[in-house]
């Protein structure tokens, strides 16, 4: 028997068959594991702040651990300066800032910014400076004083065309190798100077079954890749290569991704498979010798709820990166002048209070970082804070690639991708080409 | 009945679609619109910038490096998906079919895993198959060391590529090879008995009535199958980001739109992929749903 029926009846259920598949597709949120931030959560949306009556709206990613105790301590602060204005916490949780920064394009597409944000200071803001979002703060360091406190590099790297675009709160220093004294003795290596000492150091440890450098998963393979850069080529030829007056193609270039190459031979094997503090952790089990990781890895070496070691009783030690002591790699949480319609005063008092000597010494002593400005109150902070404090006040400055200093979102994304077609050809010379033609294509190479 | 007479006729059930269709309307087709327009923009940073672009980004992707290993992951993917999915599904609903005891517990133990997110058995999964060594060695590793099969330890997903894509596709056979055996199984059990026993009768060997009788009989099973997993495959996300982050070796279309989107803020770039992604996926379903509209239907 064949029932013939219209096309347009034959329709109806196959359209509310598509209808009823579209409504049950499952779209769960990724929620990646991230560098050193808040823990991923479902994110919110930040409330919604009048622009009269004193509010100022602080937007940031820091909603977990040291960083958001940090944070409260500086709304503290700011509560016993300026009382005539209420503080609005709009931290968005998740994914060390991709759910925030995505709630924040919202609202700036909408002309509805928060007094103020946290941003990695430097080139990662360039994304809203070209977008006319921020407003230059060079009266601002005028009248506090803080070009005297701050270092004159840190200040020049901040700025694009002599405008300092963010208030710069703490510091982390990017080319740290950490490593377990005791454990090195007992394997007889030495702390590697230079990249070449590594690769001999990494034989000895290889053969005695060790993994000579513990590494996670790819943004820590870049941030390794910076360091080995800083290491192999100095401070001035790395700047040179930010600014574009460097040569991405040069033979010296070329050694540096060379020595990189070798390097990643010692690295263990399951290394995009964990999360930098499992590869931190592999340090401290004895597991592996060195790590290199930017010093929030000693924020997790002293938390209670982690190895809960101390920095002052030899249970593990540090030094700069091989090749790289001397100069300070620096990154550094911001806070930034919105140029659309806010509270303005408000925003300045945070600001004020961001770059002020009690602000600075009440949010990082918790956070685990070291002040941008030069006169800390070093009875506040530990044993390797304090050798970070003395480096940096002495060191020569260079900005972190992984961390957002010297090269804008789409440069580092596209660094990003020919480090991971790297990482799945190793091929030196291809890797070299990209990443000439990633600084020609989004960075300010000819 | 002509069209206006049929609506007028029929007004209940069309007004209770329109407000679905309206929305769908609006927030899936307007959009697609909306993105393709986007893909054919300038549109690389925070605001806006409708510079039209022709089809530059298209014929950009063509050339990427990272494209070519997106649809490399992607066939390699689609290849073990479904191929696993419907012989494994194909089996199971052959096996539940001979009547067995219990045969609902198995059922419903087969179906289970659908009911889990993707990210949950991403995650899962990257611990089952974690490819650490030495002391380190945990998961499927530690398990087949332990019953002396060390020969099959290896590094699974983050195995050189294009190894290690078709490993990312067992978590994701794990999940739906319960939906295949379910739809194989409606399909099973729609045979009439008849038509096997007058097989029997004639002579045929079981394996006979399998490849002659039942087989060609669940072509329409098969297809919805293929097509229903095919558009799965094409748009897989949420498993790999689980699975192992922003590894470019496993990358895919939809983690690269992600990334370029989100965080090189290069919007018009990746609806350009967007809308690849969806010419994909309209490759495969528009034939299927224009063929099952026209044909007629024999009882």
């Amino acid at each position: 028997m064949k029932v013939r029926t219209d096309w347009w009846r034959r329709a109806v259920a196959p359209l509310a068959a598509a209808l009823l598949l579209a409504a049950c597709q499952a779209t769960p949120t990724a929620t990646p594991t991230a560098p050193p931030a808040g823990t991923p959560e479902p994110g919110q949306t930040p409330a919604a702040s009048p622009q009269a009556g004193g509010e100022v709206e602080i937007f940031s990613w820091w909603t977990a651990g040291g960083e958001a105790d940090g944070l409260e301590a500086m709304f503290e602060v700011f509560a016993q300066k300026h009382p005539e204005f209420q503080i609005v916490n709009a931290a968005v949780a998740g994914g060390a800032g991709t759910n925030a920064r995505a709630v924040l394009a919202t609202r700036l597409a909408q002309g509805d910014p928060p007094e103020s944000w946290q941003g990695h200071a430097g080139q990662e803001l360039s994304t809203y400076i070209v977008a006319g979002q921020l407003e230059p703060l060079n009266s601002l360091f005028d009248e506090q004083g803080w070009h005297d406190v701050m270092p004159a590099t840190l200040i020049e790297q901040i700025s694009t065309d002599g405008n300092i675009w963010s208030v710069p709160v703490n510091i982390h220093r990017a080319n740290v190798m950490w490593y377990v004294p005791a454990n090195l003795e007992q394997w007889g290596v030495q702390v590697p100077q230079t990249w070449a000492e590594f690769l001999t150091a990494a034989e000895t440890l290889e053969a005695a079954g060790v993994t000579p450098l513990a590494l996670g998963e790819q943004w820590t393979v870049m941030h390794l890749l910076e360091t080995v850069l800083l290491g192999e080529l100095g401070a001035d030829a790395y700047a040179s290569l930010w600014d574009g007056s460097g040569d991405w193609n040069s033979a010296e270039v070329t050694a540096a991704l060379e020595t990189f190459d070798q390097v990643l031979d010692y690295t263990n094997a399951d290394a995009s498979t964990l999360a930098w503090e499992q590869a931190a952790q592999l340090v401290i089990d004895g597991q592996a010798a060195f790590n290199v990781m930017g010093d929030w890895a000693e924020g997790y070496f002293v938390s209670p709820a982690g190895p809960n070691l101390s920095p002052e009783d030899g249970s593990f030690g540090w030094a700069p990166a091989p090749g790289s002591s001397g100069v300070f790699q620096w990154l550094s949480d911001s806070f930034i002048l919105p140029a659309g319609e806010i509270n303005r005063e408000g925003a300045l008092a945070w600001l004020t209070v961001a770059g002020s000597k009690e602000g600075q010494d009440a949010f990082n002593p918790v956070k685990g970082s070291i002040p941008a400005r030069t006169d800390p109150d070093r009875s506040l902070y530990d044993a390797y804070l304090q050798s970070a404090m003395d480096d940096w006040a002495s060191d020569e400055l260079a900005g972190s690639l992984t961390h957002g200093v010297v090269a804008n979102d789409a440069w580092k994304a596209a660094i990003d991708t020919a480090l991971g077609l790297f990482l799945a050809d190793r091929n030196v010379g291809t890797f070299q080409t990209a990443l000439a033609a990633a600084c020609v294509a989004t960075g300010p190479c000819s | 009945m002509t069209l206006a007479a049929a609506l007028r006729r029929h007004w209940v059930p069309v007004a209770m679609l329109s407000p679905s269709i309206v929305l769908i309307g609006i927030f899936v087709y307007g959009f697609i619109g909306w993105s393709l327009r986007v893909s054919m923009s300038e549109w690389q940073g925070l605001m806006p910038d409708y510079t039209w672009a022709g089809l530059s980004n298209f014929a950009e992707l063509l050339n990427d490096r990272r494209f070519h290993i997106d649809i490399r992951n992607t066939l390699v993917f689609t290849t073990f998906f479904i191929g696993g999915c419907v012989g494994l599904g194909l089996l199971l609903a052959v096996l539940l079919d001979r009547h067995v005891p219990g045969e609902g517990i198995f059922r419903s133990i087969f179906l289970f895993p659908l009911a889990i997110s993707l990210i949950v058995t991403g995650v899962a999964w990257r611990w089952l198959m974690n490819p650490s060594t030495g002391e380190r060695t945990t998961g499927l590793n530690l398990l087949l060391d332990t019953f002396g099969l060390n020969a099959l330890m290896n590094a699974w997903h983050t195995s050189d590529p294009p190894i290690g894509i078709a490993f990312v596709a067992l978590p994701a056979v794990w999940q739906m090879t319960g939906f295949t055996m379910a739809l194989f199984l409606a399909g099973l059990r729609a045979i009439p008995e008849e038509l096997k026993e007058a097989a029997r009768v004639d002579g045929a060997s079981e394996l006979q009535v399998y490849r002659r009788i039942i087989l060609p009989l669940l072509r329409p099973a098969l297809l919805s199958a293929l097509i229903i997993l095919g558009h799965l495959s094409l748009k897989v996300f949420d498993l790999i980001v689980a699975l192992s982050g922003k590894d470019i070796r496993l990358d895919v279309p939809a983690i690269y739109m992600w990334t370029t989107t989100f965080d090189a803020n290069n919007f018009s770039r990746g609806a350009a992929i967007g809308i690849y992604m969806l010419v994909s996926v309209a490759i495969l379903v528009v034939p299927y749903l224009v063929w099952s509209l026209r044909r007629e239907t024999e009882l």
